[in-house]
């Protein structure tokens, strides 16, 4: 069903939610006297969480197709917009009692903060490449403000420079692939373009612009070889924006290359919940090779890591090598199976780095080091990043197994036998890194024993986090059913 | 039935987690407190364990038939992947389960000792117990896994932080070991889970004993290449818990450092995981290949008990003396399962049973004498017969226990094993008795420089074993004896399901 704007509309209270939130905080900005109160934060909040609830409200039933077939509304946007809202409402929550942002004006950075938001909404839901490329760049331009949002802080100047310039170049040459598909099909809907390609056409110029999309999104989910940018802005932003980049633009980038790939390059297959490529390459092939690539890559080149947010960047850079394997399937429960595990993910990855915020907060830095003794010194928090790492290996019984036994299942029920190989071991010297943090923490004896004192209010953000990541490791059927059901309602 | 009765399996898996839920409710500095809920919360499976032991019936052979096992619990836990609560007994899990929750009671209370962070210690020691009965007793792959994988992160902490000198190494080191194994063993799970179906409903299953009827294999899944394969990934998985040569380096490290509670579960329960993983997922599952492998497998136990000996010999550690002994002692159960005959895998189960009998009384009397003299070398002691008599009559029993005299249990399996291997593997069962002349000296060569000889002055004044370690020491010593001289009650728990086993394994010819 092909809708109008105005028509549009119903469909699209989340975003009107955040634009109407970044508007206030705008007025608020510029009317408050008083720079670093707590309002915006609240504000914010109140703002995204109003967004979550909307998405729900009309429910997608069928997928339509929005603002004139600028953008889908369907239950695989659905999922991705609950997804990033919630990781931001988190962010959010970090943001408000971080050490580091202390001093500086909130509202600026919360205005950053929701337009990325914004732009994660709309590159969810994009499907006119049009669209796409401007909500590509609405996420990133925010991006890059707070990643440099420290100013006066050397790291934190380098990380914002190092954005730009990556990013601009990723985005460059995204656009020129894009511009090869108009010309070649002369559509810029990617359900147009799918389609005339399918019917055939000259192999080149196919293949140069799957190839030169894959850098653009390749460098919004810091998969190998378009990563090098992830490690520096990792630690050189404030942290809440490290955790906030280390989850949701990821998730979005993974929405857009799902929706972008398996429309444009495939087509439904007359299996049950299949595709199979309609264009004259074999591009998953190529992301399987980027998937072993950027998990090996990102495990090996972190442990090696002393700084705990480069680290935890060149995990997560692992990570979604991780979920691209479940992009390479052409199957719709290895899409299941990407959405699962960023939902774990989500709780897992912002836990780990909230915890890094804590302890940031008490000893004022983010080394190993810094961490040790923290078994006695706080231990509630370190018995919770210790459930947040174990997580991320992949043991049970915590959630991020459970996201791992998906992945690695779809890849063994598709017979890509190399790929699930290459996986567990990269699972392995996962372990070996995860473990030299809670080695420090409970295996060796701190030099200054003092207690680090962990506020109500951040203990109960660290069991909001905690406690998902244990209960979906042992009861998962309704997010399974979720994302199963997210998947089934993917319109184009 | 009454609840107890129904969910016998789950109590006994879960009263320990439970037990350490509420420790550590209590609050800091009330170490008495933690110890006996610790205590309490391991007795009560152990008391449970006495009613499995009188309430099984010995005529059901269990294995691969659903209707033949016991205490079973059966619930849907993920039916969207068809995951199952799938528990329940027979001879093959019997016989361990109780052993399970014999030595971890003891462990703990022989941990009353620990001073150090005794809440931490309490809570993990009970859920590694959680994990290792749920490893037993579970009859569907994932939760078996699940079960496997749980019981690494308390073992990791537990040697990591009560270790000895090179904790950190030799905790990573088992970590990084055991699940380099277990997600190989992931992965053949996973390759089960897609290529068989469930005859009843025709969907994916993670049920054990439907993967043993061959008939649910599909035409992938019965190639000789990819069983080969499935069946070399859950045997490395498995193989590493043994450990079986080459993958035993973990262990001396593991053991040296591990409190000595710690290292009595390691051997006494732990190992045993390896060697009842191939009984219960291998063995079954892939008969065809088992009986194709079963001469490397006689092999890998015959090194694993000659080159143990020799390792033991050399040293001059004497915790690290008993962990190589346990590789040897483990060498056993694979050369009696890989005999596929009746009494070969009867001796096997009995050899699992006591070793971890035996080898938990080796590893309390080991941490007894480096409690008292802070270190343990063989050759640092001499005539300490003279000065504490009683631990000294416990450390002969002990050893001698160990070297396989008749009368002790170990005699009765280690005979076993050979006479069930020995038409199949005549020259491996020679070289393997000769293997005996080694484990025996190395026992006596120690209790010789230990015990007997000239008294180091240093130990004049030792301290004689006290009450609580005999307590832990007492209950194993009088089982080794019983089952020494009387074998037919275990003998009977576990007959029916090796015969039944290996005629499973046999039919395939």
């Amino acid at each position: 069903m092909l809708l109008g704007n105005l028509g549009s509309l119903p469909y699209f209270l989340p975003e009107l939610a955040v634009t109407a939130t970044i508007l206030l905080l705008v007025v608020l900005h510029v009317a408050s006297k008083q720079k670093t109160s707590s309002a915006p934060g609240f504000l914010a909040l109140v703002g995204v969480g109003a967004a979550i609830l909307l998405s729900g409200v009309s429910s997608p039933g069928g997928g339509k197709a929005i603002f004139e077939g600028m953008a889908a509304y369907d239950g695989f946007a659905v999922f991705f917009k609950v997804l990033i809202a919630f990781a931001t409402l988190v962010v959010i929550l970090m943001s408000m009692d971080s050490e580091e942002l202390a001093g500086r004006s909130k509202a600026e950075y919360f205005i950053f903060l929701l337009s990325t938001l914004l732009g994660m909404f709309l590159l969810s839901s994009a499907t006119d490449i049009v669209m796409l490329y401007l909500s590509l760049e609405l996420v990133s331009i925010p991006s890059y403000l707070l990643a440099g949002y420290l100013k006066g802080k050397e790291h934190s100047t380098e990380a914002a420079m190092k954005y730009v310039v990556f990013g601009a170049t990723a985005s460059g040459v995204m656009i020129y692939g894009f511009s090869l598909l108009f010309g070649m099909t002369g559509s810029t809907q990617i359900a147009e373009i799918g389609r005339v390609l399918a019917s055939g056409k000259a192999a080149l110029p196919v293949v140069l612009a799957a190839v030169m999309v894959a850098v653009g999104f390749g460098y919004k989910i810091a998969a190998v070889p378009f990563h090098m940018w992830s490690p520096d802005v990792y630690e050189g932003a404030p942290t809440p924006a490290t955790a906030f980049f280390s989850v949701a633009p990821k998730a979005a980038g993974f929405a857009v290359l799902v929706r972008f790939y398996y429309t444009v390059f495939a087509g439904p297959d007359t299996a049950a919940g299949m595709w199979r490529i309609t264009s004259t390459m074999d591009w998953p092939l190529l992301f399987a090779g980027l998937s072993a690539v950027t998990m090996t890559v990102g495990n090996l080149v972190a442990i090696k890591q002393s700084n705990v947010k480069r680290l935890l960047a060149y995990s997560s850079i692992a990570h979604a090598g991780y979920m691209l394997m479940g992009f390479v399937l052409l199957s719709s429960a290895g899409i299941e199976a990407i959405l699962f595990y960023l939902v774990v993910y989500l709780f897992m990855n912002l836990g780990a780095f909230y915890v890094v915020v804590l302890v940031s907060n008490a000893t004022g830095g983010e080394d190993i080091s810094d961490f040790t003794g923290l078994g006695s010194r706080a231990p509630f928090a370190a018995v919770a990043l210790s459930i947040f790492l174990f997580s991320l290996t992949g043991i049970p019984p915590f959630s991020g197994f459970i996201g791992k036994v998906y992945l690695f299942a779809e890849v063994i029920h598709r017979g890509v036998y190399w790929l699930a190989i290459v996986a567990a071991l990269n699972s392995v010297v996962s372990l070996y890194y995860y473990a030299r943090i809670v080695r420090a923490m409970f295996l060796q004896e701190p030099t200054d024993a003092s207690a680090i004192p962990v506020p109500a209010a951040s203990g109960a953000m660290l069991v909001l986090l905690a406690a998902p990541t244990l209960i979906l490791g042992v009861y998962w059927e309704p997010v399974a059913r979720f994302a199963h059901a997210s998947v089934r309602m993917l319109a184009y | 039935m009454g609840f107890v009765d129904s969910h016998i399996l789950s109590l006994m898996t879960f009263l320990p987690v439970l037990g350490a839920a509420v420790l550590l409710c209590v609050p800091k500095g009330k170490d008495d407190v933690i110890r006996w809920i610790a205590a309490a919360a391991s007795f009560l499976p152990l008391v449970l364990a006495v009613k499995l032991w009188f309430a099984y019936d010995r005529t059901m052979a269990g294995v691969n038939v659903a209707s033949q096992f016991q205490f079973v619990e059966h619930y849907s836990w993920i039916p969207s992947i068809n995951v199952e609560y799938f528990m329940g007994a027979d001879g093959i899990s019997m016989p361990l389960l109780i052993l399970t929750a014999l030595i971890s009671f003891l462990a703990v209370i022989g941990s009353f000792g620990i001073t150090n962070k005794v809440k931490g210690y309490m809570a993990l020691i009970l859920l590694l117990e959680t994990g290792m009965m749920g490893v037993f007793a579970s009859l569907d792959f994932f939760l078996f896994y699940v079960f496997w994988e749980v019981m690494l992160l308390p073992m990791y902490f537990l040697i990591g932080i009560w270790g000895g000198p090179r904790k950190e190494y030799a905790a990573i080191k088992f970590f990084l070991y055991t699940l380099a194994g277990s997600v190989l063993m992931l992965l053949a799970l996973l390759a089960l889970y897609f290529n068989t179906a469930n005859p009843e409903t025709g969907g994916h299953t993670f049920n054990l004993l439907h993967y043993m009827a061959q008939g649910t294999h599909n035409a992938w899944l019965k190639g000789f290449d990819v069983r080969l394969l499935l069946f070399i990934g859950l045997f490395i998985g498995f193989a590493i818990k043994v450990p079986l040569f080459p993958f035993h380096t973990w262990l001396p490290d593991a053991h040296v450092e591990a409190p000595t509670a710690i290292s009595v579960i390691l051997a006494g329960v732990l190992l045993k995981m390896g060697t009842y993983g191939m009984m219960r997922i291998s063995f079954p599952i892939f008969p065809d290949i088992t009986v194709w492998f079963a001469v490397p497998m006689a092999v890998l136990g015959v090194i694993n008990i000659v080159y143990g000996a020799l390792c033991a010999l050399a040293q001059s550690d004497l915790k690290k003396m008993v962990a190589y002994s346990s590789v040897s002692h483990m060498g056993f159960v694979m050369l009696g399962m890989a005999a596929l005959t009746p009494v070969g895998m009867a001796g096997a189960s009995m050899q699992m049973f006591s070793h971890g009998l035996i080898t938990a009384m080796l590893f309390f009397l080991v941490g007894v004498v480096y409690d008292r003299a802070h270190h343990r070398q063989i050759d640092g002691f001499g005539g300490l017969g003279a000065v504490v008599p009683i631990y000294t009559a416990f450390v002969s029993f002990a050893f001698f226990a160990s070297l396989g005299l008749p009368g002790m249990s170990g005699f009765i399996a280690e005979q076993m094993v050979f006479l069930g291997s020995f038409e199949a593997f005549r020259p491996l069962v020679i070289v393997a008795a000769v293997g005996i002349v080694f484990v025996a000296a190395f026992h006596l060569w120690a209790l010789q420089r230990v015990f007997l000889g000239p008294l180091n002055p240093k130990y004049a004044t030792l301290e004689e074993i006290n009450a609580r370690e005999i307590f832990c020491l007492a209950p194993l010593g009088i089982l080794v004896m019983a089952v020494g001289i009387w074998p037919m009650p275990i003998m009977n728990l576990l007959n029916a399901s090796a015969v039944r086993l290996v005629d499973l394994v046999k039919a395939v010819i």
